[in-house]
Protein backbone atom coordinates (compact mmCIF):
# COMPACT_ATOMS: atom_id res chain seq x y z
CA UNK A 1 0.00 0.00 0.00
CA UNK A 2 0.96 3.40 -0.74
CA UNK A 3 -0.43 6.34 1.95
CA UNK A 4 0.35 9.60 1.85
CA UNK A 5 0.29 11.54 5.47
CA UNK A 6 -0.16 14.67 6.40
CA UNK A 7 1.02 15.45 10.24
CA UNK A 8 1.37 18.12 12.80
CA UNK A 9 4.63 19.12 13.25
CA UNK A 10 5.79 21.20 16.25
CA UNK A 11 8.83 21.84 17.54
CA UNK A 12 7.89 22.52 21.49
CA UNK A 13 5.46 23.76 23.45
CA UNK A 14 6.27 27.64 22.02
CA UNK A 15 6.35 26.80 18.80
CA UNK A 16 3.31 27.17 16.49
CA UNK A 17 3.56 24.20 14.09
CA UNK A 18 2.08 23.19 11.09
CA UNK A 19 0.82 20.60 8.74
CA UNK A 20 4.06 18.46 6.83
CA UNK A 21 2.80 16.11 4.20
CA UNK A 22 4.65 12.82 3.88
CA UNK A 23 4.64 9.90 1.46
CA UNK A 24 4.67 6.31 3.13
CA UNK A 25 5.52 3.84 0.39
CA UNK A 26 5.38 -0.05 0.75
CA UNK A 27 3.14 0.01 4.11
CA UNK A 28 1.79 -3.35 4.39
CA UNK A 29 -2.15 -3.93 5.50
CA UNK A 30 -1.20 -5.93 8.42
CA UNK A 31 0.90 -3.13 9.84
CA UNK A 32 -0.64 -1.49 12.93
CA UNK A 33 -1.28 2.49 12.56
CA UNK A 34 1.72 2.70 15.17
CA UNK A 35 4.55 0.59 12.83
CA UNK A 36 3.43 2.70 10.27
CA UNK A 37 4.76 5.28 12.15
CA UNK A 38 7.62 3.62 12.63
CA UNK A 39 8.21 3.10 8.77
CA UNK A 40 7.70 6.51 8.10
CA UNK A 41 10.06 7.57 11.10
CA UNK A 42 12.97 5.10 9.57
CA UNK A 43 12.41 6.80 6.24
CA UNK A 44 12.69 10.17 8.09
CA UNK A 45 16.14 9.70 9.79
CA UNK A 46 17.74 7.94 7.32
CA UNK A 47 17.16 11.14 5.59
CA UNK A 48 18.73 13.35 8.72
CA UNK A 49 15.63 14.44 9.77
CA UNK A 50 13.71 14.48 12.72
CA UNK A 51 11.25 12.19 13.24
CA UNK A 52 7.59 12.26 14.00
CA UNK A 53 7.45 12.08 18.27
CA UNK A 54 4.33 10.43 18.73
CA UNK A 55 3.00 8.73 22.28
CA UNK A 56 2.83 4.94 22.38
CA UNK A 57 4.01 2.15 25.09
CA UNK A 58 1.87 -1.36 25.21
CA UNK A 59 0.84 -1.66 21.89
CA UNK A 60 -1.75 -4.21 23.06
CA UNK A 61 -4.61 -1.44 23.60
CA UNK A 62 -4.50 -1.38 27.70
CA UNK A 63 -2.10 1.29 27.91
CA UNK A 64 -4.16 4.60 27.05
CA UNK A 65 -0.79 6.50 25.73
CA UNK A 66 -1.66 6.14 22.14
CA UNK A 67 -3.15 9.23 20.88
CA UNK A 68 -3.79 10.50 17.48
CA UNK A 69 -6.18 12.22 15.60
CA UNK A 70 -6.93 10.28 12.44
CA UNK A 71 -9.37 11.85 9.86
CA UNK A 72 -10.91 13.73 12.12
CA UNK A 73 -11.69 11.09 15.12
CA UNK A 74 -9.54 10.00 17.98
CA UNK A 75 -7.85 6.38 17.74
CA UNK A 76 -9.08 6.55 13.37
CA UNK A 77 -12.27 5.37 12.33
CA UNK A 78 -12.55 1.59 13.44
CA UNK A 79 -14.43 1.50 16.61
CA UNK A 80 -13.62 0.44 19.86
CA UNK A 81 -9.88 0.52 19.54
CA UNK A 82 -6.80 2.63 19.89
CA UNK A 83 -4.25 3.88 17.37
CA UNK A 84 -1.93 0.59 18.26
CA UNK A 85 -4.86 -1.75 17.19
CA UNK A 86 -5.83 -0.03 14.58
CA UNK A 87 -4.40 -1.78 10.89
CA UNK A 88 -3.62 -0.15 8.04
CA UNK A 89 -5.93 -2.77 6.38
CA UNK A 90 -8.81 0.01 7.32
CA UNK A 91 -7.27 2.20 4.95
CA UNK A 92 -7.27 2.22 0.98
CA UNK A 93 -4.55 1.77 -1.27
CA UNK A 94 -2.89 5.39 -2.28
CA UNK A 95 -5.14 6.93 0.48
CA UNK A 96 -4.46 10.55 2.12
CA UNK A 97 -4.48 10.29 5.98
CA UNK A 98 -4.59 13.47 8.07
CA UNK A 99 -3.44 13.12 11.70
CA UNK A 100 -3.38 15.55 14.69
CA UNK A 101 -2.18 15.61 18.51
CA UNK A 102 -5.53 15.99 21.22
CA UNK A 103 -6.79 19.22 21.07
CA UNK A 104 -7.47 20.97 24.69
CA UNK A 105 -6.56 23.61 26.53
CA UNK A 106 -5.81 20.89 29.44
CA UNK A 107 -3.60 18.99 26.97
CA UNK A 108 -0.77 21.13 25.58
CA UNK A 109 0.84 19.89 23.25
CA UNK A 110 4.26 18.93 24.03
CA UNK A 111 5.80 18.35 20.75
CA UNK A 112 4.43 17.10 17.07
CA UNK A 113 1.68 14.70 18.47
CA UNK A 114 2.25 14.34 22.40
CA UNK A 115 -0.03 16.34 24.18
CA UNK A 116 0.58 16.65 27.78
CA UNK A 117 -1.80 14.61 29.85
CA UNK A 118 -0.96 15.38 33.36
CA UNK A 119 -4.34 16.98 33.91
CA UNK A 120 -5.77 13.44 34.35
CA UNK A 121 -3.21 12.53 36.71
CA UNK A 122 -4.18 15.72 38.80
CA UNK A 123 -7.44 14.77 38.57
CA UNK A 124 -7.24 11.23 39.94
CA UNK A 125 -4.50 12.45 42.59
CA UNK A 126 -7.61 15.13 43.81
CA UNK A 127 -9.95 11.52 44.50
CA UNK A 128 -9.89 8.93 42.29
CA UNK A 129 -8.43 6.56 45.06
CA UNK A 130 -9.41 4.76 48.05
CA UNK A 131 -7.85 5.03 51.35
CA UNK A 132 -7.83 1.33 52.91
CA UNK A 133 -5.01 -0.41 55.43
CA UNK A 134 -2.64 -2.64 54.63
CA UNK A 135 -2.48 -5.77 56.17
CA UNK A 136 -2.84 -9.22 55.78
CA UNK A 137 -4.73 -10.85 52.02
CA UNK A 138 -8.60 -10.93 53.36
CA UNK A 139 -10.21 -13.62 52.22
CA UNK A 140 -11.70 -13.45 48.48
CA UNK A 141 -15.50 -13.95 49.57
CA UNK A 142 -15.32 -11.40 52.58
CA UNK A 143 -17.08 -8.30 51.15
CA UNK A 144 -19.90 -9.65 49.33
CA UNK A 145 -20.45 -7.74 46.08
CA UNK A 146 -23.53 -8.49 43.46
CA UNK A 147 -22.11 -9.59 39.83
CA UNK A 148 -24.34 -7.12 38.55
CA UNK A 149 -22.85 -4.57 40.66
CA UNK A 150 -19.20 -6.08 40.14
CA UNK A 151 -19.68 -5.83 36.44
CA UNK A 152 -21.08 -2.58 36.10
CA UNK A 153 -17.72 -1.19 38.00
CA UNK A 154 -15.52 -3.26 35.88
CA UNK A 155 -17.20 -1.83 32.77
CA UNK A 156 -16.43 1.90 34.27
CA UNK A 157 -12.59 0.58 35.49
CA UNK A 158 -11.76 -0.26 32.02
CA UNK A 159 -11.50 3.44 31.04
CA UNK A 160 -7.31 3.68 30.44
CA UNK A 161 -7.82 7.61 30.52
CA UNK A 162 -6.16 7.80 26.82
CA UNK A 163 -7.96 10.66 26.52
CA UNK A 164 -10.23 10.68 23.32
CA UNK A 165 -13.26 11.62 24.67
CA UNK A 166 -12.07 15.20 25.66
CA UNK A 167 -10.44 14.91 22.26
CA UNK A 168 -13.87 14.11 20.29
CA UNK A 169 -15.70 16.27 22.79
CA UNK A 170 -16.55 19.92 20.87
CA UNK A 171 -16.28 21.52 24.10
CA UNK A 172 -13.07 19.22 25.29
CA UNK A 173 -14.87 17.87 28.33
CA UNK A 174 -13.35 15.49 30.50
CA UNK A 175 -16.90 13.94 32.27
CA UNK A 176 -16.67 10.64 30.77
CA UNK A 177 -13.23 10.31 31.74
CA UNK A 178 -13.76 11.08 35.46
CA UNK A 179 -17.65 9.63 35.69
CA UNK A 180 -15.71 6.18 34.57
CA UNK A 181 -13.55 6.87 37.51
CA UNK A 182 -16.03 8.00 39.78
CA UNK A 183 -18.41 5.56 39.23
CA UNK A 184 -15.79 2.43 39.43
CA UNK A 185 -15.24 3.17 43.26
CA UNK A 186 -18.63 4.58 44.04
CA UNK A 187 -20.48 1.30 43.09
CA UNK A 188 -18.13 -0.93 45.40
CA UNK A 189 -17.99 -1.36 48.99
CA UNK A 190 -14.73 -0.19 49.14
CA UNK A 191 -15.45 3.20 47.84
CA UNK A 192 -17.94 4.49 49.88
CA UNK A 193 -15.42 6.08 52.69
CA UNK A 194 -14.66 8.89 50.23
CA UNK A 195 -17.63 8.46 47.97
CA UNK A 196 -18.58 12.07 48.53
CA UNK A 197 -15.47 14.32 48.78
CA UNK A 198 -14.14 12.28 45.85
CA UNK A 199 -17.17 13.58 43.57
CA UNK A 200 -16.87 17.02 45.13
CA UNK A 201 -13.21 16.85 44.37
CA UNK A 202 -12.70 15.49 41.30
CA UNK A 203 -15.34 17.79 39.92
CA UNK A 204 -13.56 20.80 41.18
CA UNK A 205 -10.02 19.78 39.71
CA UNK A 206 -12.08 18.95 36.48
CA UNK A 207 -12.85 22.38 36.03
CA UNK A 208 -9.79 23.61 37.18
CA UNK A 209 -7.89 22.18 34.50
CA UNK A 210 -9.85 23.65 31.99
CA UNK A 211 -12.00 21.08 30.58
CA UNK A 212 -14.97 22.21 29.01
CA UNK A 213 -19.36 21.53 29.97
CA UNK A 214 -20.60 18.48 28.98
CA UNK A 215 -23.83 19.05 26.57
CA UNK A 216 -24.51 15.47 26.02
CA UNK A 217 -23.57 14.81 22.52
CA UNK A 218 -22.50 11.62 23.49
CA UNK A 219 -19.68 12.30 21.22
CA UNK A 220 -16.91 10.72 23.67
CA UNK A 221 -19.09 7.48 24.23
CA UNK A 222 -19.14 6.79 20.50
CA UNK A 223 -15.05 7.00 20.47
CA UNK A 224 -14.32 5.82 23.27
CA UNK A 225 -11.75 2.51 22.82
CA UNK A 226 -13.56 0.89 25.68
CA UNK A 227 -16.86 1.66 24.87
CA UNK A 228 -17.28 3.75 28.42
CA UNK A 229 -21.48 4.32 28.55
CA UNK A 230 -23.29 7.71 29.10
CA UNK A 231 -24.85 6.20 32.23
CA UNK A 232 -21.69 7.02 33.75
CA UNK A 233 -21.71 10.87 33.35
CA UNK A 234 -25.49 10.69 34.23
CA UNK A 235 -24.02 8.68 37.24
CA UNK A 236 -21.67 11.00 37.84
CA UNK A 237 -23.93 14.36 38.04
CA UNK A 238 -26.08 12.37 40.49
CA UNK A 239 -22.92 11.45 42.83
CA UNK A 240 -21.84 15.55 42.34
CA UNK A 241 -25.32 16.84 43.64
CA UNK A 242 -25.58 14.28 46.63
CA UNK A 243 -22.39 14.69 47.15
CA UNK A 244 -22.99 18.36 47.53
CA UNK A 245 -26.15 18.23 49.29
CA UNK A 246 -25.32 16.00 52.09
CA UNK A 247 -21.20 16.04 52.17
CA UNK A 248 -20.12 17.80 55.64
CA UNK A 249 -18.17 19.91 53.51
CA UNK A 250 -19.31 23.55 53.80
CA UNK B 1 -24.23 29.03 51.46
CA UNK B 2 -21.00 28.89 49.60
CA UNK B 3 -21.36 25.37 49.30
CA UNK B 4 -24.64 26.08 47.44
CA UNK B 5 -22.56 29.01 44.72
CA UNK B 6 -19.69 27.19 44.73
CA UNK B 7 -21.74 24.17 43.19
CA UNK B 8 -24.26 26.16 41.29
CA UNK B 9 -20.92 27.90 40.06
CA UNK B 10 -19.20 24.47 38.59
CA UNK B 11 -19.54 22.92 35.36
CA UNK B 12 -22.13 20.71 36.21
CA UNK B 13 -24.06 23.36 38.40
CA UNK B 14 -24.64 25.31 35.45
CA UNK B 15 -25.61 22.45 33.10
CA UNK B 16 -28.25 22.16 35.72
CA UNK B 17 -29.63 25.11 35.67
CA UNK B 18 -29.61 24.75 31.76
CA UNK B 19 -31.67 21.78 32.33
CA UNK B 20 -34.08 23.37 34.93
CA UNK B 21 -35.25 26.15 32.79
CA UNK B 22 -35.19 24.17 29.74
CA UNK B 23 -37.60 21.73 31.02
CA UNK B 24 -39.64 24.71 32.46
CA UNK B 25 -39.82 26.27 28.86
CA UNK B 26 -40.85 22.51 27.54
CA UNK B 27 -43.92 22.98 30.29
CA UNK B 28 -44.16 25.99 28.70
CA UNK B 29 -44.44 25.05 25.74
CA UNK B 30 -47.39 22.19 26.34
CA UNK B 31 -49.41 25.09 28.28
CA UNK B 32 -48.82 27.42 25.08
CA UNK B 33 -49.75 24.68 22.14
CA UNK B 34 -52.46 23.77 24.07
CA UNK B 35 -54.29 27.55 23.84
CA UNK B 36 -52.87 28.13 20.59
CA UNK B 37 -55.28 25.17 19.18
CA UNK B 38 -58.46 27.68 20.52
CA UNK B 39 -57.33 29.00 16.77
CA UNK B 40 -58.41 26.10 15.01
CA UNK B 41 -61.76 27.32 15.91
CA UNK B 42 -64.80 28.46 13.78
CA UNK B 43 -66.03 31.10 16.10
CA UNK B 44 -64.45 34.07 14.44
CA UNK B 45 -61.74 34.11 17.68
CA UNK B 46 -64.11 34.60 20.59
CA UNK B 47 -62.63 31.97 22.96
CA UNK B 48 -59.00 32.94 21.92
CA UNK B 49 -59.89 36.51 22.90
CA UNK B 50 -61.27 35.19 26.15
CA UNK B 51 -58.19 32.60 26.66
CA UNK B 52 -55.84 35.75 25.79
CA UNK B 53 -57.74 37.88 28.33
CA UNK B 54 -57.81 34.87 31.04
CA UNK B 55 -53.92 34.68 29.94
CA UNK B 56 -53.00 38.28 30.95
CA UNK B 57 -55.12 38.83 33.95
CA UNK B 58 -55.44 35.32 36.26
CA UNK B 59 -53.15 36.35 39.06
CA UNK B 60 -51.64 32.82 39.12
CA UNK B 61 -50.96 33.05 35.11
CA UNK B 62 -49.11 36.26 35.79
CA UNK B 63 -46.82 34.51 38.53
CA UNK B 64 -45.99 31.48 35.95
CA UNK B 65 -45.02 34.04 32.87
CA UNK B 66 -42.93 35.62 35.52
CA UNK B 67 -41.44 32.13 35.79
CA UNK B 68 -41.29 32.26 32.36
CA UNK B 69 -39.74 35.43 31.35
CA UNK B 70 -37.06 34.48 33.90
CA UNK B 71 -36.49 30.94 33.05
CA UNK B 72 -35.75 32.60 29.17
CA UNK B 73 -33.33 34.91 30.22
CA UNK B 74 -31.51 32.51 32.87
CA UNK B 75 -31.23 30.20 29.67
CA UNK B 76 -29.90 32.20 27.63
CA UNK B 77 -27.33 34.09 29.63
CA UNK B 78 -26.04 30.43 31.42
CA UNK B 79 -26.15 29.49 27.27
CA UNK B 80 -23.77 32.24 26.64
CA UNK B 81 -21.55 31.39 30.16
CA UNK B 82 -20.81 27.75 29.00
CA UNK B 83 -20.31 28.21 25.27
CA UNK B 84 -17.24 30.89 26.07
CA UNK B 85 -16.35 27.94 28.84
CA UNK B 86 -16.80 25.47 26.26
CA UNK B 87 -14.63 27.81 23.49
CA UNK B 88 -11.82 28.37 25.66
CA UNK B 89 -11.37 24.52 26.47
CA UNK B 90 -10.12 24.09 22.48
CA UNK B 91 -8.62 26.92 21.65
CA UNK B 92 -6.72 24.77 18.66
CA UNK B 93 -9.13 23.25 16.49
CA UNK B 94 -8.73 19.98 13.98
CA UNK B 95 -8.33 20.74 10.27
CA UNK B 96 -10.39 17.39 9.79
CA UNK B 97 -12.82 16.41 12.23
CA UNK B 98 -15.90 13.97 11.51
CA UNK B 99 -18.61 14.95 14.40
CA UNK B 100 -21.19 13.48 11.96
CA UNK B 101 -19.95 10.28 12.98
CA UNK B 102 -20.23 10.40 16.81
CA UNK B 103 -22.93 12.75 17.62
CA UNK B 104 -26.57 14.22 15.74
CA UNK B 105 -26.37 17.41 14.31
CA UNK B 106 -28.53 19.19 16.45
CA UNK B 107 -26.48 18.56 19.76
CA UNK B 108 -23.83 20.06 18.00
CA UNK B 109 -25.76 22.64 16.68
CA UNK B 110 -27.58 23.86 20.11
CA UNK B 111 -26.18 27.37 20.43
CA UNK B 112 -26.96 28.11 16.81
CA UNK B 113 -30.41 26.80 16.92
CA UNK B 114 -30.92 28.70 20.59
CA UNK B 115 -29.94 32.21 18.62
CA UNK B 116 -32.18 31.82 15.94
CA UNK B 117 -34.99 30.95 18.35
CA UNK B 118 -34.17 33.87 20.73
CA UNK B 119 -34.31 36.62 17.47
CA UNK B 120 -37.51 34.53 16.37
CA UNK B 121 -39.07 35.09 19.97
CA UNK B 122 -38.28 38.92 20.05
CA UNK B 123 -40.03 38.85 16.70
CA UNK B 124 -43.09 36.67 18.13
CA UNK B 125 -43.54 38.55 20.98
CA UNK B 126 -43.28 42.19 19.40
CA UNK B 127 -46.03 40.82 17.13
CA UNK B 128 -48.41 39.76 19.64
CA UNK B 129 -47.24 39.52 23.34
CA UNK B 130 -46.26 43.20 23.10
CA UNK B 131 -49.63 44.20 20.90
CA UNK B 132 -51.92 42.64 23.77
CA UNK B 133 -50.41 44.25 26.66
CA UNK B 134 -49.43 48.12 25.28
CA UNK B 135 -50.64 47.77 21.72
CA UNK B 136 -53.82 49.28 20.28
CA UNK B 137 -56.36 46.88 18.85
CA UNK B 138 -60.01 46.82 18.98
CA UNK B 139 -62.40 44.27 20.83
CA UNK B 140 -64.57 41.83 19.91
CA UNK B 141 -68.33 41.25 20.59
CA UNK B 142 -68.05 40.53 23.97
CA UNK B 143 -65.47 43.48 24.87
CA UNK B 144 -62.31 41.00 25.15
CA UNK B 145 -59.16 42.67 22.98
CA UNK B 146 -59.50 41.10 19.91
CA UNK B 147 -55.76 39.27 19.71
CA UNK B 148 -56.79 36.87 17.11
CA UNK B 149 -57.59 40.00 14.86
CA UNK B 150 -54.14 40.64 15.43
CA UNK B 151 -52.91 36.99 14.62
CA UNK B 152 -55.47 36.17 11.55
CA UNK B 153 -54.14 39.47 10.20
CA UNK B 154 -50.26 38.58 10.48
CA UNK B 155 -50.92 35.59 9.26
CA UNK B 156 -52.61 36.83 5.67
CA UNK B 157 -48.78 37.64 4.53
CA UNK B 158 -46.94 34.88 3.49
CA UNK B 159 -43.95 35.92 4.17
CA UNK B 160 -44.73 35.86 7.88
CA UNK B 161 -46.29 32.45 7.40
CA UNK B 162 -42.69 30.92 6.54
CA UNK B 163 -40.62 33.14 9.30
CA UNK B 164 -42.96 31.15 11.47
CA UNK B 165 -42.39 27.30 10.10
CA UNK B 166 -38.85 27.91 9.48
CA UNK B 167 -38.24 28.61 13.14
CA UNK B 168 -40.44 26.15 14.14
CA UNK B 169 -38.28 23.55 12.68
CA UNK B 170 -35.24 25.23 14.21
CA UNK B 171 -37.34 24.74 17.39
CA UNK B 172 -38.06 20.99 16.63
CA UNK B 173 -34.08 20.53 16.22
CA UNK B 174 -33.28 22.19 19.37
CA UNK B 175 -35.85 20.17 21.23
CA UNK B 176 -34.73 16.77 19.31
CA UNK B 177 -31.43 17.13 21.96
CA UNK B 178 -32.33 19.82 24.61
CA UNK B 179 -36.03 17.55 25.81
CA UNK B 180 -33.45 14.11 26.62
CA UNK B 181 -30.51 15.82 27.19
CA UNK B 182 -32.18 17.80 30.19
CA UNK B 183 -32.77 14.58 31.98
CA UNK B 184 -29.13 12.97 31.30
CA UNK B 185 -27.75 16.60 33.20
CA UNK B 186 -30.13 16.15 35.91
CA UNK B 187 -28.77 12.53 36.02
CA UNK B 188 -31.72 10.83 35.06
CA UNK B 189 -30.51 7.57 33.09
CA UNK B 190 -31.66 4.41 33.20
CA UNK B 191 -32.37 1.56 31.17
CA UNK B 192 -35.68 1.24 31.96
CA UNK B 193 -36.80 5.08 31.73
CA UNK B 194 -34.44 6.19 29.21
CA UNK B 195 -35.68 4.55 26.21
CA UNK B 196 -38.85 6.19 27.08
CA UNK B 197 -37.58 9.77 27.71
CA UNK B 198 -35.81 9.78 24.18
CA UNK B 199 -39.50 8.66 22.68
CA UNK B 200 -41.35 10.88 24.28
CA UNK B 201 -38.53 13.63 23.61
CA UNK B 202 -38.52 12.68 20.13
CA UNK B 203 -42.63 12.42 19.72
CA UNK B 204 -42.64 16.08 21.57
CA UNK B 205 -39.86 17.34 19.36
CA UNK B 206 -42.08 16.71 16.50
CA UNK B 207 -45.47 17.03 17.39
CA UNK B 208 -45.79 20.63 19.17
CA UNK B 209 -43.66 22.39 16.61
CA UNK B 210 -45.79 20.62 14.31
CA UNK B 211 -48.89 22.25 15.80
CA UNK B 212 -47.70 25.45 16.28
CA UNK B 213 -46.79 25.50 12.42
CA UNK B 214 -50.04 24.18 11.42
CA UNK B 215 -51.79 27.24 12.92
CA UNK B 216 -50.30 29.98 10.73
CA UNK B 217 -50.75 28.01 7.66
CA UNK B 218 -54.20 26.88 8.23
CA UNK B 219 -54.94 30.80 9.51
CA UNK B 220 -53.11 31.66 5.83
CA UNK B 221 -55.31 29.39 3.76
CA UNK B 222 -58.43 30.19 5.53
CA UNK B 223 -57.63 34.30 5.47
Amino acid sequence: MNITLKVWRQKNAQDKGGFKTYPVANVSPDMSFLEMFDVLNEQLLAKGEDPVHFDHDCREGICGMCSMYINGKPHGPKDAVTTCQLHMRSFKDGDSITVEPWRAKAFPVVKDLVTDRSAFDRIIQSGGYISINTGGVPDANEIPIPKKIADQAMDAATCIGCGACVAACKNASAMLFVSAKVSQLAMLPQGQVERKTRAERMVAQMDEEGFGACTNTGACSAECPKEISLENIARLNREFYGAKLKSENV
Amino acid sequence: MSWFTKAMSSNIGKKLIMAFTGLFLILFLVGHVSGNTLLFGTDGGLAFNAYAKFMTTNPAVKILSYITYISILVHVVYSIIVTRTNKTARPVGYEVNAGSTNSSWASRNMGVLGTILLIFLVVHMKGFWYEMHWGEIGTDINGNKDLYGVVAKAYAEWWYVLLYVVSMGFLAFHLSHGFSSAFQTLGLNHKKYTPIIKGVSLGFSILVPAIFAAIPIYMFINS
